[in-house]
């Protein structure tokens, strides 16, 4: 009796680790049936979600036969759909595309060899012709494109609060010339009698301010010099931006450190500071609080850098090995169809990555960035994937963070060298 | 002989699944981690080859590192010096008698059933380091008691600010620490005490030489769970201020390189981490085991 209730104990034992072992992955998608597509995301809650839905129903008219399966990861802003997505892909499990950001984000997937070459689908679908040719050249790797943008967003926008910047005897409506003058603009904000007149939050976002700096300083062809080594790091450019950075984070709030990018926004909406420099998803956060664009709050490029747009998008990729090939192509041929960019944009607040959008179609703020994405100077944000791989901008979020406590500009700058050389040896 | 495969056969059977899995789970994972950190896996590109101990020693040469091990340190001695002294007040005010003592109990004991990541998300209001006007949580509770000298700006303090993290974790786990001290209490014996006031010792030198020797062991205990709570601390962290520099731990260090796909560097702050804590725990099952023996 004994030995049996051992054997069945053991049985169960090993039952319980077959299931856990042949759990993993499986969602309703078989490979044998052609018709299907698994589509990886992390969009999985509010503008992002119902825009993933509105794009799901332009697939739907577009492709009748063809099932939807979501395969969204919440939660972490992407970072828990990575770390599934990174275990998916080892074990050559791969979903039929992934949501990634556009640009140098995908280099790793791209050198690991995960996801393939989209050149053809390109020429097939027309899109070198639509896309601007900016965003051509952001997005070729060694020739070859690897990935389809769904939306573009621009990152160097700094959102004013009118009333304090007027109560401060400044005209908002002025974006001023360059940093130093931005610079004198904000002291004279705090002789009005505000603390911090510009508003930041945790690392990331001060990682987009110092971005938006070397743009302003560096100049466009500069900046993108500094992710291929054609612009050094500790040049006299770099040196001036973190100089002018370093005076910048003088007039910040000091509780920065522990407030999401959204926190952040809210001390300019609440009027307790005159700036953010935040990228266009801010747009939800004003309008959301009843403000309009040109009273209560205003933009502007960030000073120094207009005419530049500093673009990040998402996109979607095709997996090396995925099970649906020609259906993740269709997804692809929606995702960059006018109606398919028109679809998602419109529902979440960015803007569509073709030129030859109605701009009817969308807000005020949308249009005014849809013309400068068409005419400016497209380059890359690195707070957000598109300039560097993930583990050169890691290491330069640490060395800001560092940055943000000791307030060291020498060891700013050897920090931001030694992590471009780790990363472009 | 065959009577001997029925004395030992059914309790290995019944052993064997627990010991295949932590086998595999457990050691061989270990075992694999150990490997990886000794390649050149920094990327998802790479193959992996041999290289030794060089990640360890770019590690342990890293300001970053050395200053999340520092940040470990303040919050370990900070957290153990607080649940240890918190735990043992609680449980010495409860054995002296109060009234409605499982309320007390319960509301010290409560905090631990909370999740480090429920109440992170609570603390990192509370600690919300802005003063002034914009002061919400402690901040803004200083300030309406006329308190307004006491306002900091807490994590965001370089090194120190780990300080401030460590109450969160010292508020949930001194209940448990208490709980541990009281039962310590509680185990000894009312004639010992009894027998010392006879001999007209005085209630310190009663503590000193009859209670306190009594805990030692409970006291050892205590120290440990805490202690190896402390290295492993990761989520907590996570939840009040997510993973920046000023707050890095080991743990979230390990965090941040996994996800920007660098599996050796990641995998090396993990062995270290085992290494560091088997430091702890190693000497105490030791300690236990030599215990045992004597006793039986």
């Amino acid at each position: 009796m004994r030995k049996r209730m051992s054997i069945l104990a053991g049985a169960l034992a090993v039952g319980l680790a077959l299931t856990g072992c042949s759990s993993g992955g499986s969602n309703g998608s078989d490979p044998d049936n052609p018709d299907q597509v698994e589509v990886f995301t992390w969009w999985a809650s509010g503008s992002e979600k119902a825009g993933l839905d509105a794009l799901v129903k332009e697939f739907n008219s577009q492709y009748p036969d063809i099932e939807f399966i979501n395969a969204a990861v919440a939660g972490g802003a992407g970072s828990n759909a990575k770390a599934a997505l990174a275990s998916r892909l080892e074990s050559d499990n791969p979903p039929d595309t992934f949501q990634a950001h556009a640009g140098a984000e995908l280099s790793d997937y791209i050198a690991a060899e995960q996801i393939q070459d989209l050149s053809g689908l390109y020429e097939d679908l027309g899109l070198n012709e639509v896309f601007p040719a900016d965003l051509i050249d952001r997005l070729t790797v060694d020739g070859k494109i690897y990935s389809v943008p769904s939306n573009i967003h621009r990152a160097n926008v700094t959102w004013v609060n009118t009333e304090v910047l007027e109560s401060a005897g400044i005209d908002p409506t002025k974006a001023p010339e360059s940093i130093d003058a931005w610079i004198a603009d904000l002291q004279k904000v705090k002789d009005s009698g505000v603390d911090a007149p510009l508003a930041i939050g945790t690392e990331w976002t001060q990682m987009q301010l110092l971005e938006n700096v070397l743009i302003a300083d560096l100049g466009a062809d500069g900046y993108a010099g500094l992710w291929d080594g054609s612009t050094a790091w500790d040049s006299d450019g770099v040196k001036t931006a973190v100089d002018h950075y370093d005076q910048l984070m003088d007039f910040v709030n000091q509780d920065y450190a522990g407030l999401d990018w959204d926190a952040a926004s809210q001390i300019v909406i609440d009027g307790n500071a005159a700036y953010n420099v935040m990228g266009d998803w801010a747009e939800a956060a004003f309008t959301q609080a009843g403000q309009t664009w040109g009273t209560e709050y205003t933009t502007w490029p960030t000073p120094g850098t207009d005419g530049v747009f500093d673009f990040l998008a998402d996109s979607f990729t095709l997996p090396v090995g995925a099970p649906h090939e020609q259906a993740a192509k269709d997804w692809l041929t929606t995702i960059s169809s006018a109606e398919g960019q028109k679809a998602f944009n419109t529902v979440k607040g960015s803007i569509p990555a073709r030129t030859d959008a109605d701009p009817a179609d969308y807000g005020e703020y949308q249009q005014s960035a849809m013309e400068s994405f068409a005419n400016d100077t497209i380059v890359s944000s690195l707070a957000h994937g598109a300039a560097a791989p993930i583990a050169w901008s890691s290491d330069i979020s640490s060395a800001v963070g560092k940055f943000g406590s000791d307030r060291d500009q020498d060891a700013l700058i050897s920090a931001l060298v030694s992590a471009a050389e780790s990363a472009l040896s | 002989m065959r009577k001997g495969i029925r004395n030992w056969g059914p309790p290995v059977l019944l052993l064997a699944p627990s010991l295949v899995l932590v086998a595999i789970f457990v050691y061989g994972l270990i075992f694999a981690n150990i490997q990886t950190s000794m390649t050149d896996r920094h990327s998802l590109a790479s193959e992996g080859a041999f290289v030794g101990f060089q990640n360890y020693v770019a590690l342990l040469t890293e300001g970053r590192f050395l200053h999340s091990l520092l940040n470990l340190v303040v919050f370990t001695v900070v957290f153990i010096a607080g649940t240890m002294i918190f735990g043992f007040i609680w449980a010495w005010l409860l054995d002296k008698g109060v009234n409605a003592e499982g309320v007390f109990r319960s509301v010290y004991l409560f905090p631990m059933a909370v999740s480090f990541v429920a109440s992170g998300v609570v603390w990192r209001w509370l600690l919300n380091s802005a003063e002034g006007d914009r002061a919400s949580g402690l901040n803004r509770m200083l300030q309406t008691f006329g308190l307004d000298f006491l306002q900091n700006s807490w994590w965001n303090e370089p090194i120190w600010g780990m300080a401030a993290i460590a109450m969160p974790a010292i508020w949930q786990l001194s209940g448990y620490i208490m709980a541990l001290f009281l039962a310590g209490f509680r185990g000894i014996p009312d004639e010992l005490r009894e027998a010392a006031r006879m001999d007209g010792a005085s209630e310190w030198k009663l503590y000193r030489h009859v209670i306190f020797p009594q805990l030692s062991p409970i006291a050892l205990s205590a120290l440990i769970i805490v202690s190896h709570m402390s290295l492993k601390v990761f989520d907590l962290i996570m939840a009040v201020t997510k993973a920046i520099y000023q707050t890095e731990v080991p743990a979230t260090y390990m965090w941040v390189a996994l996800t920007s796909n660098d599996y050796a560097k990641a995998s090396a702050i993990a062995t270290v981490l085992l290494i560091i804590a088997s430091l702890f725990i190693i000497p105490y099952l030791i300690h236990t085991m030599r215990e045992e023996k004597r006793s039986s």
